[in-house]
């Protein structure tokens, strides 16, 4: 099944969640550890998430926050390495019910080899990929070769975007589309605001998949406000901040004044 | 040969090596930085208020000084320098640093951003952003804030903040990562003054522009000095600015050997410097916006690098260099700290001039291969900046007994006064 109809379906099904969005979560591969990870995306599967973001640790991390560039240089100084993730997603694919998705920056994948890595991204049970730093200009052989395995490149679209340019990321996009809700980097917050539904139904316009709304999600008053305009709402910083503060007592918490009314 | 000539291959490339790698959030604001770039490149206006600038303000043209003691002593090559020490802020990097504040006017921006390893880059920045009334704010890496305290001294008193990275190696590369993240929140009244040849596509191809002022002026001074072209030309390379500004003016010289200096650190293997092409530990790779050669790992993280200059410290290196040395119109070759330091020995005592010690690396490839040439041959050696700067470095280096006692007694008498 696609990931876009796997997504169609989820939604059919949120009124049994009691859920307005779907949720996609995050986790940096190997912080604080692979353990840690697991007990997270435990928690995370037990809120029903439908997607989970593996960030693949890279130690130039340019589009991540204070939080999530600490995670990155802490996995990798603990010896965290690419083969290690593709074993941890295989794991990670098998075991839970939620769709995984890998995050990182284009250099881990040019690095690996386009091809090898496209390869062990699909045998690990990935559906798709986000690569923050590479624009969809020089994306095209990238995406060419995901198509043959069957994986979707994730793109995103910024409030900062003309509608030209709006219409072309919404060509080369497949499964969703991850929409930036504002500017900066992850983990500040963001004012849930007429703008921002202007600038999802500004990207509604050109394209007919699922538009996930990112950065800076932490309260459930959020999750409503991306269910009435968009699909999908991404938990990135506040559930590692929850992991950070007290692992899954804290991060149960946190789903749970997410989820509920 | 036009180094920036896209017609027949892709904008923004040199060779394979380039490119714009940034996050979808920047398109506009690069797009736009692309167009007024190009309009003021187009205007011959432009470079001529920027060349005027750098005559009142900066003493442009900066002159070639022979190096009849050295020479001498060598008994090899006549070796010259040009001199970018004598520039205001004591290097090159106010060149690049001036074009691109005319920039930020003609773009209506009111605030600027930079990045800076041995803190000239920041230290020309802040003297910019005072004297066009930018707000201004500028990323230094806390192992460099710790080796380069004069820098942050002056640009904090000419009105800039200066704010210490402490992820990752908290050197340049570790700042030029913060600056897009302050980049992809502020692009609205911000523009990022990047200061090398490197980065995502304009950067390289515009600091270059304004960097080619040296190798213009350099062609036609060495020419009347030594009533010949250079045989060979040395400049250190760090990300390569002050290397692309004066090969610029000899491009077309073929008979010109272009000589590259890169960071030798304590001498290959991985993490002991920063030398990209004339050691064998980098490969290709895409980071902070360009395609290009890294040191890094098998997984595409970077290394460690060392260096005693820390303008060299850095993991990448100009894609327009990396093309040019493929095509071998540019060699590369490594310099140790070792070597710096004595060829930074040399100039002091026969000639009384001071190079950074990222110069320093310039000069001791020169210093090597001289006594290889004849005494008819000439070298053209970039001085880009000044060692005042690197006293607290170079004092180290030399283990200087009097600078010590001096550190000494001034901390004492700071004590003194806190109590």
């Amino acid at each position: 099944m696609s990931l876009q109809h796997y997504l169609a379906d989820c939604h059919e099904q949120l009124g049994d969640k009691n859920r307005r969005a779907m949720l996609m979560t995050h986790v940096v591969c190997g912080y604080p550890s692979f353990e840690d990870n697991w007990q997270a995306l435990e928690v995370m599967q037990e809120f029903g998430v439908e997607l989970v973001e593996l960030q693949f640790p890279f130690s130039e991390p340019s589009a991540d926050g204070p939080l999530f560039v600490k995670a990155n240089q802490s996995a990798i100084d603990a010896g965290v390495h690419v083969a290690d993730c593709f074993a941890f997603m295989r794991k990670v694919s098998n075991h839970f019910s939620f769709k995984v998705i890998m995050m990182g920056y284009y250099n881990t994948v040019f690095k690996t080899g386009s091809d090898s890595f496209l390869k062990q991204l699909k045998e690990a049970g990935g559906e798709a990929f986000i690569l923050p730093d590479l624009p969809v200009d020089e994306a095209g052989e990238l995406h060419s070769a995901a198509a043959q395995y069957g994986l979707d490149p994730i793109l995103l679209m910024t409030p900062t975007n003309t509608d030209e340019r709006l219409q072309q990321l919404a060509n080369a996009a497949r499964g969703f589309i991850y929409t930036v809700a504002r500017k900066g980097v992850t983990g500040s917050s963001t004012d849930m605001n007429q703008d921002l539904a202007e600038f999802i139904k500004r990207c509604r316009q050109h394209t007919d998949l699922p538009l996930a709304v990112g950065f800076g999600v932490s309260k459930k008053s959020d999750i409503d406000f991306i269910g009435e305009h968009a699909d999908i709402a991404v938990i990135g910083t506040a559930a590692l901040q929850a992991w950070e503060q007290g692992g899954a007592v804290k991060l149960r918490e946190f789903f749970t004044q997410l989820t509920q009314s | 040969m036009d180094l920036f000539d896209f017609e027949n291959g892709r904008e923004g490339y040199y060779g394979e090596y380039g490119g714009t790698f940034l996050p979808e959030i920047l398109h506009t604001t690069i797009e736009q930085l692309k167009t007024e770039f190009r309009k003021a490149k187009q205007d011959p206006a432009f470079w001529q208020e920027f060349v005027s600038l750098m005559q009142s303000y900066s003493g442009r043209p900066t002159p070639v000084s022979p190096l009849p003691n050295l020479s001498a002593k060598l008994g090899g090559a006549q070796i010259y320098i040009k001199r970018e020490d004598l520039n205001h802020t004591g290097s090159h990097k106010i060149n690049n640093v001036m074009g691109q504040g005319l920039l930020v006017k003609r773009m209506g921006k009111s605030r600027v951003i930079a990045e800076t390893g041995a803190g000239q880059h920041g230290y020309a920045t802040a003297t910019m952003a005072a004297r066009f009334g930018f707000e201004s704010k500028i990323y230094m890496g806390a192992v460099d804030v710790a080796r380069q305290r004069p820098n942050v001294f002056w640009m904090e008193n000419m009105g800039s903040e200066v704010v210490p990275v402490t992820d990752g190696q908290q050197t340049l590369k570790d700042a030029i990562n913060e600056c897009l993240r302050d980049w992809v929140t502020n692009m609205d009244n911000t523009h990022y003054v990047l200061g090398t040849a490197c980065g995502p596509h304009p950067f390289p191809e515009m600091v270059s522009w304004f960097q080619s002022i040296i190798g213009h002026e350099a062609r036609e001074q060495i020419l009347t000095a030594a009533g010949k072209l250079p045989d060979r030309i040395y400049a250190c390379v760090g990300g390569g600015s002050n290397a692309i500004g004066i090969f610029q003016g000899f491009m077309e010289d073929t008979e010109v050997e272009l000589i590259g200096c890169e960071a030798g650190g304590f001498g290959p293997g991985q993490g002991n410097h920063a030398a990209r092409l004339a050691y064998k530990d980098a490969s290709v790779g895409v980071a902070q916006g360009m395609k290009t050669y890294f040191l890094q790992n098998d997984d595409g993280n970077m290394l460690e690098t060392h260096s005693v200059a820390a303008g060299l410290d850095y993991i990448g290196v100009n894609p327009i260099l990396v093309n040019l040395w493929e095509k071998n119109r540019v060699r590369f070759e490594a310099v140790t700290d070792q070597e710096v330091t004595e060829a930074l020995k040399l100039s002091m005592r026969l000639e009384g001039v001071i190079p950074a010690l990222e110069s320093a690396h310039g000069f001791a490839q020169a210093i090597k291969e001289a006594t290889q040439m004849q005494p008819n041959e000439v070298i053209l050696i970039n001085m880009s900046g000044r060692g005042d700067k690197d006293i607290f470095t170079i004092a180290d280096a030399l283990d200087d007994q009097h600078w010590k006692q001096f550190i000494s007694e001034k901390a004492a008498g700071y004590r003194g006064g806190e109590s």
